[in-house]
């Protein structure tokens, strides 16, 4: 094992963890709520890199650099957490909540997530192309630092920070603000939150946004990474999964950790067994892990423990 | 009940007390709450066996760790087959718990709606049956004995329970009562050793209550099972019951004859109120001076 | 129909009525009647993007001219508006619904479909509607085109073949399987492996039907080692699981080039033959009414061991875990293992469609097994009615069938689309599918009110504190 090499792969995978992070907080936070897979989830990611591309293709900056990069990236951020958290929104009005209505069985739930997940997906090849493509540069991408030899770029840098001021910012608001009150109200006992007065659906449907936002916002650092299309979610979403439940399904914090994991494992089996085989180790994580500790590293938290 | 001599002779037998479950120093957490602390009970063999005990002491929760449901943290319960092996039962899946032979009802009910009444009971009794998919699929002569089997079984519990005209319906469209004794057919179809009851005459009528009774006794002593019964009736539980155990707080605070158990302090506060139980034991003492 | 009687009410109603009205103060944006409407607008929005040209490679294309589209985005909207406004006002529109022509027909309609079902059910009329069915299906392929004959065996008999399978899966056992096809596959390289046209070679060589029970055994064996560990969780899990699972022997295929040949996939799998002794034959790539004869005598045979099967102890069990797991475990059901005999078996049937199709094809390569097949072949399981195996078979032929037909009008690439939306409109508005089976919808109606679960997707009961 090459030491340099180590830490060139170290780098890029704990980038990428904070990514899986932030999406897994996604699919936790559903959850916790709704006690269901939300497949969808990867969708939103998807939608929300399709709207900075498009943002971007239609502004088309030429060489942007110092506070103008600054602003774009932002905008980048506001386009693609609203594209998601509109995606997320509408998801849970037309995919779940008609099924909650009744009563449906979770295997219906799923069923209609996966049928939502795969409308969503095809028709954004139909609409923007099944081509890969890179969203326009909204920086120069050079090196900022090295770590033992390893450059840290701009974006590697963004992804990470974003990541970590969404995921504090998350934290706080589950936990300090009475909004968050009711998501964890709802979490633990749904029927009796209702009855203390809590609107279990606003709670779902904020809970929905909040993902949403989340996951576009990873979308739109998901695709500055690599490119955008429409199928280029699946892999994120079902790693990110992995990760959820690797930290405990239902456990915000939980989530962040398995993120950061699963992104570590990815990066150094892509260093270890060749990149095409990258996938093959989350969900072997996956599966070795719900064999050994369904409940995760931190178990689960936010949702219903028995 | 038709057979007096049998009720008898089940009683005689539970004199020389044999006990068929045995909970010791069981202690049940959930996080910070304490659900069982430390429960000791004896069912003997052939014996029915009340538990009473205000809402929330911790009577389902017995149970379902009886059951498997829950796993206590701590103590033993331990089962002796009518056969003379014993087995441990905390711990154990809830399939195994019932393959050893207890069997149980829910407090509030869980039959199988969908089916009907019949395929309720069979589903039970085919719990036993041995007979595995590739006979079944290739309809070999021992599933279809099987079969055959099952159905007759499923019948004359069904008679039994006295719902011998209603193999056919649904069971989500049965009276509550009805779905009260379908309940216990279905238990009985595993030929359980012991039976649990779990406030079986919830929600019933005063008739219903009669013939449940009766149901009750019946199962005792002509199918020679014992019963651990949770009920709130008290008419009914010292109608039926040989012996009874009080639940408070996750703790045993009395155990003995129903008589017994109806004089003991402990148990007239718990269900009256301290001050109350003080009234209540003075006035008791006057009389008896 | 509430219109008409508030029309009749008397006035101080009326009058009530407005003030409880003001009230609760709903203004109209908030109203029942006008969400509905931007619903609808919306829906109509959607349905010019989907019917809309394909994309081009500027991005913004499609979008463009989907939305620029004038006549095309108005007649959707159109449409949109008017369903809304007979939703809306039907009353007036159609007058009393209860009253009207079309509600009358039918009324009788379902009343005389309803004489019929229990005439069908009848044993005597029964088995000779059902040999005739056999027969005409026998005959079907000696009336049709060439084009027709390869859709038969290639698109329908082979996923009548998997959804059959993938019915006892979701249909009975209540689990959700997104792996079905990783089976399928196993089963087709089992096919190339086992007749030694994979890079490694196998001990001895089989012919194509020997290579069957060999597939259905390794089937068995994969899906019971993933199966056992995943059952005990909560059942969802599974489904993330088996989509795992596909995907890692998905990316085996492709990449383990030494083994498996990668993309570019192995070819000549021989056809299947048959040799008695004193009869022999031999399937070839010309005469397609073989195949389909061969997969029907499969199916058929797979139909009569699995309706055996459902309508024992073990069907039983099936349901009984589906409504209520807890109170199966408690009556000495072991859960775990019905689940896992209902995966195992879904899993092995799917390995004989994969064997059926590598020797029809004579081609195996992973792009016949991308995720989207196992979506598809449950998208046709819930569309026919799972639980239901006439249901099943029926909804497969036709939503296999469908995409033929409209060929010339719908472009393929968005076949995916509509599926998806057929996935979400089958479970909020029929859940029970086209031709239900019984069981299911009585539970699918105790769910409803609240009894029941209708799948197996709790986690299997004991074990675990807190």
């Amino acid at each position: 094992m090459n030491l340099n090499e180590f830490w060139d792969y170290l780098i890029p995978g704990i980038s990428l963890g904070a990514l899986y992070a932030v999406i897994a907080i996604g699919y936790t936070l559903v959850y916790g709520v709704l006690q269901l897979i939300n497949f969808a989830h990867s969708e939103v990611f998807m939608v929300g890199a399709f709207a900075a591309l498009l943002v971007f293709t239609k502004i088309e900056p030429s060489n942007p650099s110092g506070l103008m990069s600054v602003g774009l990236v932002a905008l980048g951020f506001a386009v693609s957490g609203l594209a998601g958290a509109g995606t997320a929104f509408a998801l849970e009005k037309v995919a779940y909540k008609p099924l909650r209505v009744r009563n449906a069985p979770r295997l219906a739930f799923l069923i209609s997530a996966i049928g939502a997940s795969f409308f969503l997906t095809h028709i954004a090849g139909k609409l923007f192309g099944r081509d890969p493509k890179p969203i326009p540069d909204l920086f120069v991408n050079k090196k900022v630092f090295e770590i033992f030899g390893a450059r840290v770029s701009v974006l590697q840098l963004i992804m990470v920070g974003a990541a970590i001021v969404m995921m504090i910012g998350l934290d706080l608001l589950v936990n300090r603000t009475k909004m968050g009150m009711g998501i964890r109200a709802v979490a633990q006992d749904a029927e009796t939150a209702g009855l203390m007065g809590v609107d279990i659906n606003k709670v779902i449907s904020r809970t929905f946004v909040i993902g949403g936002l989340l996951g576009g916002c990873a979308g739109f650092l998901f695709g500055l990474n690599s490119q955008v299309t429409y199928t280029m979610g699946f892999f994120p979403g079902i790693t990110a999964f992995a990760a959820a439940v690797l930290g405990g399904i239902g456990n915000i914090r939980g989530a962040m950790i398995g993120g950061m994991v699963l992104g570590i494992v990815e990066s150094f089996s892509a260093w270890q067994f060749g990149d095409e085989w990258r996938y093959v180790s989350a969900f072997a994580v996956l599966i070795l892990v719900l064999m050994f500790r369904p409940t995760g590293i931190l178990g689960e938290r936010l949702g219903r423990t028995a | 009940m038709s057979n007096n001599t049998v009720i008898k002779q089940r009683s005689a037998e539970s004199d020389t007390a044999t006990p068929v479950i045995a909970v010791r120093g069981v202690t049940l957490r959930f996080g910070g709450l304490v659900c069982l602390s430390d429960v000791e009970l004896t069912l003997n063999r052939g014996e029915i066996l009340a538990v009473i005990g205000p809402n929330g002491a911790g009577k389902t929760s017995l149970f379902n760790s009886l059951t498997g449901v829950y796993v206590p943290q701590e103590g033993s319960i331990t089962l002796n087959s009518a056969n003379g092996s014993t087995h441990a039962l905390l711990g154990q899946k809830t399939h195994v718990v019932n393959k050893l032979g207890l069997a149980r009802t829910f407090q509030n009910i869980r039959l199988f709606g969908a089916l009907t009444a019949l395929e309720n009971v069979k589903i039970a009794a085919e719990t036993r049956q041995r007979t595995g998919p590739v006979s079944i699929m290739l309809g070999l002569p021992n599933a279809r004995r099987a079969e055959r089997a099952s159905d007759r079984r499923a019948h004359n519990l069904m008679e039994f329970v006295g719902l011998g005209d209603k193999i056919n319906e649904l069971a989500s469209s049965l009276s509550y009562g009805d779905q009260r004794r379908l309940e216990i057919a279905r238990a009985l179809a595993t030929d359980p050793q012991v039976l649990l009851l779990d406030e079986p005459a919830a929600g019933t009528n005063p008739t219903e209550k009669l013939e449940l009774a009766e149901l009750i006794r019946h199962i005792n002593a002509e199918l020679g099972i014992s019963v651990l019964l949770i009920e709130h009736d008290m008419r009914l539980v010292m109608s039926v019951a040989h012996r009874v155990t009080v639940l408070n707080f996750g703790k045993v605070i009395a155990s003995g004859t129903t008589a017994e158990v109806q004089r003991d302090p402990a148990v007239v506060e718990a269900y009256l109120g301290a001050e109350m139980a003080a009234e209540m034991l003075d006035a008791q003492a006057q009389e008896e001076e | 129909m509430s219109s008409v009687t508030t029309k009749t009410r008397e006035p101080e109603a009326s009058f009530s009525a407005t003030s409880l009205a003001k009230l609760r103060h709903k203004p109209w944006y908030k109203s029942d009647a006008f969400r509905r409407l931007v619903m609808c607008v919306l829906l109509g929005v959607l349905f010019t993007i989907m019917t809309g040209e394909q994309a081009g490679d500027d991005v913004f294309y499609s979008l463009n001219d989907s939305l620029t589209n004038w006549p095309w985005l108005g007649t959707w909207v159109a449409v949109a508006v008017g369903i809304w406004a007979l939703i809306t006002f039907h009353s007036y529109l159609l007058g009393n619904p209860a009253l009207s022509p079309v509600h009358k027909v039918i009324k009788d309609a379902t009343a005389e479909v309803k004489k019929v079902t229990p005439v069908l059910g009848r044993r005597e009329v029964k088995w000779p509607l059902i040999i005739a069915l056999v027969v005409v299906l026998a005959l079907l392929p000696t009336w049709v085109s060439g084009f027709w004959n390869q859709v038969m065996v290639n698109e329908i008999a082979v996923y009548v073949l998997l959804a059959i399978g993938l019915n006892v899966v979701v249909g009975w056992a209540g689990l959700l399987d997104l792996g079905f096809i990783a089976f399928f596959a196993i089963g087709a390289y089992s096919a190339a492996y086992w007749t030694g046209k994979l890079p490694v070679s196998p001990p001895v060589e089989l012919t194509p039907f020997l290579v069957i029970p060999v597939a259905v055994l390794t089937c068995l064996v994969a899906g019971v080692l993933l199966g056992a560990p995943t059952l005990r969780l909560r059942g969802d899990y599974l489904a993330i699981v088996t989509l795992g699972f596909h995907e890692i022997i998905y990316l085996l295929a492709t990449n383990a080039d030494e083994f498996t040949n990668g993309p570019a996939g192995v070819q000549g799998v021989p056809h299947p033959t048959l040799d008695l002794g004193f009869w022999s034959y031999e399937w070839t790539t010309t005469d397609l009414e073989q195949y389909w004869w061969m997969i029907m005598v499969i199916a058929g045979i797979l139909i009569f061991l699995f309706l055996r099967l459902e309508h024992s102890k073990v069907g039983r069990a099936w349901t009984a875990i589906r409504e209520d797991e807890v109170a199966a475990a408690a009556n000495g059901v072991n859960t775990v293992k019905y689940k896992l005999m209902a995966f195992a078996i879904g899993a092995s049937t799917s390995g004989i469609a994969g064997v059926v199709m590598a020797s029809k094809v004579q081609f195996v390569s992973p792009a016949s097994f991308e995720l989207m097949f196992s979506v598809l072949v449950l998208a046709y399981v819930i569309f026919g009615g799972m639980g239901s195996i006439w249901g099943v078979m029926l909804g497969t032929a036709f939503l296999a069938w469908l995409p033929q037909i409209l060929k010339d009008y719908v472009d393929e690439q968005d076949r995916h689309m509509y599926l998806g939306a057929i996935l979400v409109i089958m479970m909020i508005f029929r859940p029970q599918g086209l031709i239900p089976s019984r069981r299911r919808k009585r539970e699918l109606n105790l769910a409803k009110e609240g009894l029941g679960d209708a799948d197996a997707m709790t986690e299997p009961v004991g074990g675990r504190v807190s």
